[in-house]
């Protein structure tokens, strides 16, 4: 089983900032609940685009869809803003209200577990 | 296009902080049917979605429909009865909702915080530290011959900023793209990266001592900076504070890549002074890449009517602003709150699953058009008419413009406006008691 180390970044995209305001359908599953990768980790991971990963941090765990970006360095992979990407995102404001939502030191790795729904991972709070 | 269709133009486009002012709406009489000249993401938030059809009340764990008044006078006595109500969000909405906002959250002692705590909120504690410097985007688009992107991607974003305001747009004294350079500083390259005449990488998390080298090679004391910072070579770093005293006009826009990263609001102190030195050598300033519309508009309401810009507890009897104490996640993180008024926002989604986990201990109150993960959690849910599509009112764009929004068409829901005059209303009514 294939797994990376890397700083873990969260972020609006286009797919999920537009599906914000419908985000019980499936479309914002797809737009928010995936991991950009570059194609070297990847072939690290020993998965293909489309197969799910499961993303762990000190604060949680999340599985999504693996995709690819070449745009992302070795050392990064890139999770849309939203109920997946707060999973593993500590609640701590540094004393100024802010969580850190950006560089997050994380762990992907690849897996068979399921995607959950936005309704199943709310349940799971 | 049918007899019944009507064209409105020069709509303003409520998604995001660009405010958009130039859009084409056609409707049918009932409902909007095509937009054009918006992009994907203000399209879609025009277009619209499944609604909530009706109030909700929770009861033996489970939605059921309402009545306006009987919703409203829930919400109500739930806040009435709290000893630390908070409220969050507010920046889909329009200025004249968030003033009704204040106002009810005097009236209760409870603690309100927007948006901009999880956004550019840092970038506020700047200003408020090192001052604020700033100039509209007319400024940027009739002027600027260098364009930076810092932490920010406003081609996923805010996708019509460099054409209507920034690389792209042809001013009274540019020409466009052509007359313009476009460097992009991101830890990945984006899409905005592509398109830039220099795209820097950086090391994530480096950007303050990024910014503290380029303030010491600008004073003159070069020998003292590191061969490499943050990912940066100091020949490259030399080049670019070269290049930057050189601009005519050089803004940078700055997005949550600072905000949202190590050192948060540190990042923009560093990096305002940076600006503020730069301006011995050249015309140089600074705008936050602001998120949702009217972002900008809670932090002048706020201002306004209470002295601060977010974060602000009433519960002393008096305005306290700290930010760490009475932003609305450390509220949440320390389980401090006994009720939760969520307003145009969606905390369980957009928060830390750590702070999320108490929405399940109180009693939360969802005013919004739709349904989303917060809903999960409401206890009372009013649907609202979509500010800026259904409902007017004043918002104000990133570079603190205040834009009048429309409506568009009738729909049978309340405004923002309406919904908080009543609570208001009805909270005075039960304290008086």
């Amino acid at each position: 089983m294939g797994k990376i180390n890397v700083k873990l970044i969260s972020g609006r995209t286009l797919d999920q900032g537009s599906t914000l305001e419908n985000k019980m359908s499936k479309e914002f599953v797809d737009a928010a609940a995936i991991c950009e990768v570059n194609q070297k980790n990847l072939g690290t991971l020993g998965v293909s685009e489309g197969d799910n990963v499961e993303v762990k941090t000190d604060f949680g765990e999340a599985v999504v869809c693996v995709r690819v970006n070449n745009g992302n360095p070795d050392s990064i992979a890139f999770v849309p803003m939203g109920p997946w990407a707060n999973a593993v995102t500590g609640s701590d404001s540094g004393g100024v209200g802010m969580p850190i939502y950006k560089g997050i030191d994380s762990e992907v790795s690849s897996t068979d577990k399921s995607v959950l729904g936005v309704k199943e991972l709310m349940g799971a709070i | 296009m049918s007899a019944e269709n009507r064209i409105i133009t020069d709509v303003v486009c409520p998604f995001c902080g660009s405010l958009c002012d130039d859009l084409e709406v056609e409707t049918d009489g009932t409902k909007i049917v095509k937009v054009k000249k918006a992009c994907k993401l203000g399209k879609s938030k025009i277009m619209g979605h499944e609604r909530i059809e009706s109030p909700l009340i929770r009861e033996d764990g489970k939605l059921r429909e309402a009545t306006y008044e009987e919703a409203i006078e829930r919400a109500s006595q739930i806040l009435s009865n709290s000893k630390r109500p908070l409220s969050y969000g507010w920046a889909s909405t329009v200025c004249e909702a968030i003033e009704k906002g204040v106002h009810l959250l005097e009236e209760i002692g409870g603690v309100m915080d927007s948006t901009a705590s999880v956004c550019h909120g840092p970038t506020v504690l700047a200003v408020q530290g090192v001052g604020a410097p700033g100039c509209t985007l007319g400024e940027v688009k009739n002027r600027a011959d260098l364009v930076i992107f810092w932490g920010s991607n406003p081609v996923h974003a805010h996708p019509r900023h460099q054409a209507r305001y920034s690389y792209n747009a042809k001013g009274f004294f540019s020409g466009g793209k052509e007359d313009r350079t476009l460097m992009v500083f991101d830890v990945r390259k984006t899409k905005t990266a592509d398109k830039a005449d220099e795209y820097v990488q950086i090391e994530p998390g480096s950007d303050y001592k990024i910014f503290s080298a380029m303030r010491t090679i600008l004073s003159g004391n070069e020998d003292v900076v590191p061969s490499e910072v943050g990912g940066i070579s100091k020949e490259k770093l030399i080049e670019i504070v070269d290049r930057m005293k050189k601009a005519k006009f050089g803004v940078i826009f700055g997005g949550l890549g600072l905000t949202q990263s190590r050192c948060r609001y540190k990042n923009l102190e560093n990096v305002i002074s940076l600006v503020d030195e730069i301006n011995e050598h050249a015309k140089f300033t600074l705008i936050p890449m602001r998120g949702h519309y009217n972002i900008a508009g809670f932090g002048q309401v706020c201002a306004w009517e209470t002295g601060y810009p977010f974060a602000v507890d009433f519960s002393r009897g008096y305005v306290w602003y700290n930010p760490g104490e009475t932003t609305a996640v450390d509220v949440l993180n320390r389980k401090e709150c006994d009720s939760f008024l969520v307003v145009a926002a969606d905390p369980a989604s957009n928060f830390p699953k750590g702070s999320v986990e108490h929405m399940k201990d109180i009693p939360v109150i969802q005013v919004d058009p739709y349904h989303n993960p917060t809903t999960e959690f409401a206890d009372v849910v009013i649907p609202a008419a979509v500010a800026g599509v259904e409902a007017e009112g004043t918002a104000y764009r990133m570079d603190g413009i205040p834009l009048r929004v429309r409506k568009l068409v009738d729909v049978k829901y309340p405004s923002d406006e309406e919904i908080f005059d009543k609570m208001l209303t009805k909270v005075k009514e039960l304290k008086g008691a």
